[in-house]
């Protein structure tokens, strides 16, 4: 059917090279590959397998919770807590196998605790009517607390009958991948499907497009907020169970303001602080651009002090260009 | 029949009298413009049709049926649909998932179940063919003029085939043109067999459209009358009060 109605019916008269020019996504990806590239041509370290294997694994951590952040992100929210939950998350963990329980059930325990971090977050921002941003940088700084207590600020690196398991399952790899990146592509996928597919992607943006809509149209606007900042929560103790198992130890400085990094990967992903836009598939690309130039600054000898400032200064950047685009348009 | 009855609504907050007695009788396909001062009780009549609380007094009927509402929900059920002032709309989602929002048409696929978007977008099509609006299902909100947000905030009220739609100022912040957009679309609704409670400060637009004029003043029904019968002179008057009553 070529009819008029049918070409007034399609959303986008552009060709496909100037939807994608449009598409933060598209530069962030390019930025990503000419990074690499320099790198390769400037370096003899980068491109090796070593070095490699190590950028995909340590980006592997930060995409992850860069997913659960840029949901939140798209609600309209920000979660502050994660990098605390990532530390509750690997300690609970430490724990449990140091005192002989066995990977699975431990793991789900620890699970089942972040998760209860992100329920509190929830029910205090949705039900409490709360800022996010309060509320999270009070349970950022009380987790961090709880796993001092619970490990009292011990190193944990032995983890019981089931040690090996771990180390394998955080710091292994199949087929030449470290397991961290396989977490990160499966959840990518799903959380991908998710946000275009379900009803529940389609309030998260109702959301973060315009609350006061979501609501008037009879949208559980707060139980899919407790669910979001659950969900956050969970990317983060899955992230620090990972952590530890690459590690094969943990101290409580675990996470320590890993928050910044991952909000800078989700907003240089495309995410909009003001809410309402936001795709896991970007939340990758940025945790891989953040990872990148973070292993190019060592590789160049740039003293890491400065890699602060480099975070802080994407996130302006990326929110800049945020302004730009929307004064454009 | 009476598409709508109200007899004797009245409503007050400990002693401030809202609304005193009000009674009015529309029929399918009416256009009534409700106009009044600030705090004349024109949202508290809106907000007593729509659900959102109930009278101290009086009783509302629907086809001849009385209804009782204690949510937004039960007016609703009864084919009571509200467009909000602000149109509660969400810029970052198409014009045809605002259009279904809270209410997604889901599909099958095996055990799983998806947001159905091509039903979604046929049937967004379709309204917008219905009122005549040149909307297109998939585009953003965001990138649409004033009466063509207005027709999407429309199209949602149409997709639970209502009896009544209450439009609160739905012409006062957009261009003239888009306005004559917008009246297109109430008498769109108007041939379909809706009636429509248009609420609006602008004197001409309400003349335009409305087959029955009633104002309030001071929670009291001071005219109800048939729109060609008036004129806008004698509505300002009642209004301010330099009429009593017509």
């Amino acid at each position: 059917m070529t009819t008029i109605e049918h070409a007034i019916a399609r959303s986008e008269h552009r060709n496909l090279l100037a939807r994608m020019m449009n598409l933060q996504l598209f530069w962030v990806f390019v930025a990503a590959v000419v990074a690499c590239l320099a790198l390769t041509l400037l370096t003899d370290t980068f491109a090796t397998e070593r070095n490699l294997f190590n950028v995909a694994r340590n980006f592997a951590f930060v995409g992850i919770i860069a997913i659960g952040m840029t949901t939140v992100i798209a609600s309209g929210g920000i979660d502050l807590s994660v990098g605390s939950s990532v530390v509750l998350g690997a300690m609970v963990i430490s724990v449990l196998m140091a005192g002989g329980m066995g990977f699975w059930l431990a793991a789900s325990l620890s699970l089942g605790i972040v998760l209860l971090v992100g329920l509190l977050n929830g029910l205090l921002i949705a039900y409490g009517g709360m800022p996010a941003f309060v509320v999270t940088l009070g349970t950022l700084s009380g987790v961090r607390s709880l796993a001092m207590v619970l490990s009292d600020n011990k190193m944990m690196w032995e983890f019981g009958p089931d040690h090996g398991l771990l180390l394998w399952i955080g710091g292994g790899s199949t087929l030449g991948i470290p397991h961290p990146l396989y977490a990160l592509a499966l959840l990518a996928m799903i959380i991908s499907l998710a946000f275009k597919w379900t009803r529940w992607g389609q309030y998260v943006f109702a959301i973060g497009g315009n609350e006061n809509a979501a609501l008037l149209t009879g949208i559980p606007v707060k139980r899919i907020k407790v669910s979001i900042y659950m969900f956050s929560a969970f990317t983060a103790g899955l992230a620090g169970i990972l952590m530890a198992g690459w590690l094969g130890s943990v101290t409580t400085n675990l996470g320590q303001s890993m928050e910044l990094t991952v909000i800078a990967a989700a907003v240089i992903g495309g995410a909009n602080l003001a809410g309402g836009e936001g795709t896991a598939i970007g939340a990758v690309l940025g945790a891989l651009l953040i990872e990148v130039i973070r292993n190019s600054m060592i590789l160049l000898g740039i003293s890491t002090f400065w890699q602060g400032m480099f975070i802080g200064t994407f996130i302006i950047v990326a929110v800049a260009f945020d302004r730009i685009r929307h004064f454009r348009s | 029949m009476s598409r709508l009855v109200l007899s004797g609504i009245s409503k007050s907050y400990g002693a401030i009298q809202a609304l005193s007695s009000v009674s009015l009788s529309l029929e399918p396909g009416q256009v009534l413009g409700l106009m009044g001062d600030n705090g004349a009780g024109k949202s508290t009549l809106v907000k007593i049709i729509a659900g959102n609380f109930a009278p101290s007094a009086g009783e509302l009927k629907i086809d001849g049926k009385p209804v009782v509402f204690h949510k937004p929900k039960d007016a609703q059920r009864e084919g009571i649909e509200v467009v909000y002032q602000d149109l509660a709309l969400c810029d970052n989602l198409s014009a045809a998932s605002n259009v279904f929002l809270g209410r997604e048409a889901m599909a099958r696929l095996g055990p799983l179940r998806y947001v159905d978007y091509r039903h979604m977008n046929e049937v967004a099509a379709d309204l917008f063919k219905q009122l005549k609006s040149e909307t297109r299902p998939r585009d953003l909100v965001r990138k649409m003029s004033g009466g063509q947000r207005q027709a999407v905030a429309i199209a949602r009220t149409l997709l639970s085939k209502p009896k009544i739609v209450m439009m609160d100022e739905p012409t006062a912040a957009i261009s003239v043109r888009q306005v004559q957009e917008v009246l297109d679309l109430i008498r769109r609704l108007r041939d379909q067999g809706i009636t429509v409670i248009l609420i609006s400060h602008r004197m001409p637009d309400v003349f335009s459209v409305a087959d029955r004029i009633t104002v309030l003043r001071r929670g009291e029904l001071v005219a109800n009358k048939e729109a060609s019968r008036s004129s806008p002179e004698e509505v300002t008057g009642l209004i301010t009060g330099a009429i009593d009553a017509a």
